[in-house]
């Protein structure tokens, strides 16, 4: 994948253009938003990563352009802790999804893969059941089956297999979970989403040869059928 | 400032202690000026006694008694008989002729002069001091004055020595005010920009003048010691900051390197990766949590806020954490009172409210209790966690909330010692008061937010 990155802090730009080849994608680097802009209108990248401040022409700008010109490029906007409205103001102008410095680079990388994926699917008709190998999702009845076989969840459960579901095949990592299920963004240092994952799994799981969810270490779940 | 302030001001006391120097200055002057004058006049006094002496014994020599009597007549009936009293009187010391009525009972004051009591017009006695010469007719003669008369000299100096001291009291204590006010209101100036300083303000400056004085010297040198501290903090702030930045790169890359190199280990050799990935893992999470830190501190405080729902962020972070309570067979419960609005960032809130959670479910024992309570109060929107654990011993109640510190010094449990120095910046980005109690037993972390009202 051809991958634009627009960070103006060296030492992030090496962090993430370093992360990125590495995951054998190829990788261009702007460090100010006029260079930025320029490359993403002269050049076709599949994704690009845009910190929210540079120097110049700032971030938010530089996605409103793009997307005024019609490039419907993935775009992942970075930005700095503690500037609250910075999400809203990031997706308003845009962008695919955000991030907060300081991020793990898995996390950068399930979501950048998350965002690729969709890309790729495209759009069609909303669905009203997820399928993920002999797991069956009813999203209008509030329904979960293995094999036919009835699970009683919890409405936070069913919202946590929901979104695992709907990403299957994916690492979803915990601070995903955190911001797509409990609606709070921040990296959850703790384990307290693995308790979560394993009541859910011990539902799911228990007494069957195939696991579905499985842990990915370092970066966070996948469900695979 | 008040006037009780200025009375204790280091000028107006040097004042005070000046006024006093000068007050016993003007007194010794003043007593010098008095013993001189008084001395000059009596001299003269004394002179024209002896000239008064001189002539009435010469006259007397030529002429006998008729010769003088005109003269005593004449000084009889002077304004002031006081000044001038004389006495001619017989060998038995009977009185012929003179402004005394008798002759009084002489005392000698060893250089020729006599002191005697004189009888005024007014009925009261006053000392006289005056000379007697006998005369050659076997007669005698005192001629004198009253002592009293140089006292209304001496009333006019110590009234004007009263007036000089009374003015002299009076500017001093004016100037002395005037002083302190000019002093105080430049010291003020650096108190305030101190205090400042001190609550968080580093970019914040002495005030200085073009004066080149002292007190410009001070504030120039107080600036320049500020400016030297400011750049030491913000690179011992950014010191951790850049070495987790700068650490994180090659150590997400040996964590990828050991990722790929598990894909194709022995089944062995895959559990000593696993746990290599482990460490890795913690150390990663470890910098992250420096640099939330990080960035917490130095976003400006106060910026951004929006209105957070307390009350709904509490009963999220329990129903979050219940399941894990459970695990451990705690009893976590939510008390979160309806209407608990603050100003703040939802996700910092969040957080925070989750590291406290997250400690006291880790540090309690199986079968204790964990309670989260917020409400609005008096003047702040209080949010707390309370746990059953067991507590933080009093000395070390401020310590933990420094990076890497633990209450466990052997470090056995997992963490690494910097979620309640998050939960430190988060309250102070939000100006919120951390406190930390003993809950006898367990731990009280109380979170006091400013009411949005008074924001």
């Amino acid at each position: 994948m051809r991958i634009l990155v627009i960070e103006d802090d060296a030492s992030v730009a090496e962090f993430l253009c370093g992360g990125l080849r590495e995951a054998g994608h190829v990788v261009d680097h702007a460090d100010n938003g006029k260079d930025g802009l320029f490359l993403a209108t002269t050049e076709s990248y599949d994704a690009m990563i845009v910190d929210r401040m540079l120097p110049g022409v700032d971030g938010l700008s530089v996605v409103r352009t793009l997307r005024a010109s019609d490039n419907d490029t993935p775009v992942i906007i970075l930005s700095a802790l503690g500037q609250v409205d910075d999400r809203v103001k990031g997706l308003q102008a845009g962008g695919d999804d955000y991030l907060t410095k300081p991020f793990a680079f898995s996390e950068l990388a399930a979501r950048l893969e998350a965002l690729l994926r969709r890309q790729r699917g495209g759009g069609g008709a909303p669905e009203t059941t997820l399928t993920v190998g002999p797991l069956e999702m009813d999203l209008l009845r509030r329904e979960v089956r293995r094999d036919g076989e009835m699970i009683e969840l919890q409405p936070r459960d069913f919202q946590l297999l929901e979104y695992l579901m709907r990403h299957a095949g994916q690492v979803v990592t915990r601070t995903m979970l955190l911001e797509k299920v409990w609606d709070y963004h921040f990296d959850p240092q703790t384990n307290v989403i693995d308790v979560h994952i394993s009541r859910l799994r011990s539902k799911i799981d228990k007494g069957q040869a195939q696991a579905l969810i499985q842990t990915v270490r370092g970066a966070g779940y996948k469900i695979d059928g | 400032m008040g006037l009780k302030q200025q009375l204790r001001t280091t000028t107006f006391l040097l004042t005070l202690r000046y006024m006093v120097l000068f007050f016993v200055s003007v007194t010794i002057l003043m007593a010098v000026i008095n013993w001189a004058i008084n001395d000059y006049i009596e001299n003269r006094a004394d002179e024209s006694l002896q000239t008064a002496l001189r002539t009435f014994t010469e006259l007397y020599r030529l002429g006998g008694l008729p010769a003088i009597e005109p003269l005593v007549t004449a000084r009889k009936a002077a304004e002031n008989p006081g000044e001038a009293l004389y006495l001619l009187a017989d060998q038995r010391y009977r009185p012929v002729l003179g402004n005394l009525p008798a002759w009084p009972t002489l005392q000698p004051t060893g250089d020729g002069w006599v002191a005697f009591a004189y009888q005024t017009a007014d009925g009261d006695t006053a000392p006289a001091r005056g000379r007697v010469v006998a005369l050659p007719s076997g007669g005698w003669l005192l001629v004198g004055r009253e002592v009293q008369a140089l006292g209304a000299l001496e009333k006019i100096l110590e009234r004007a020595f009263v007036l000089v001291l009374g003015v002299t009291l009076v500017l001093a204590m004016l100037g002395g005010l005037l002083m302190s006010n000019d002093v105080l209101g430049r010291v003020n100036a650096i108190n305030t920009a101190s205090r400042q300083i001190m609550a968080g303000d580093l970019s914040k400056r002495m005030p200085v003048n073009d004066t080149r004085d002292e007190f410009d010297a001070l504030s120039r040198n107080l600036n320049a010691m500020l400016d030297q501290i400011e750049t030491l903090m913000s690179s011992v702030r950014h010191m951790s900051d850049n070495v987790a930045h700068d650490l994180r790169t090659p150590l997400t890359r040996l964590r990828n390197r050991l990722e790929t190199l598990r894909a194709r280990a022995s089944a062995g050799d895959a559990d000593d990766i696993d746990a290599c990935l482990e460490d890795a893992d913690s150390l990663l999470s470890t910098f992250a949590s420096l640099l939330s830190i990080a960035r917490i501190e130095s976003a400006a405080s106060g910026e951004a806020l929006q209105d957070v729902d307390l009350t709904a962020v509490t009963r999220d972070a329990c129903e979050l954490y219940q399941a894990l309570a459970e695990e451990k067979h705690i009893d976590l419960s939510c008390e979160a009172a309806d209407g608990a609005h603050i100003l703040g960032d939802r996700n910092l809130i969040f957080q925070a409210l989750t590291n406290l959670l997250d400690n006291a479910i880790k540090y309690t024992p199986a079968g204790g209790r964990v309670a989260a309570h917020a409400a609005p109060a008096a003047d702040c929107v209080l949010l707390t966690v309370a746990d059953s654990g067991p507590g933080i011993p009093e000395g070390q109640l401020t310590q933990v909330l420094d990076r890497f510190y633990r209450v466990d010094e052997s470090r056995s449990a997992p963490g690494a010692g910097l979620g309640l120095s998050l939960v430190n910046a988060i309250a102070s980005q939000h100006d919120a008061t951390l406190t930390l109690e003993d809950n006898n037993p367990g731990l009280r972390v109380s979170l006091a937010f400013p009411s949005p009202q008074a924001a």
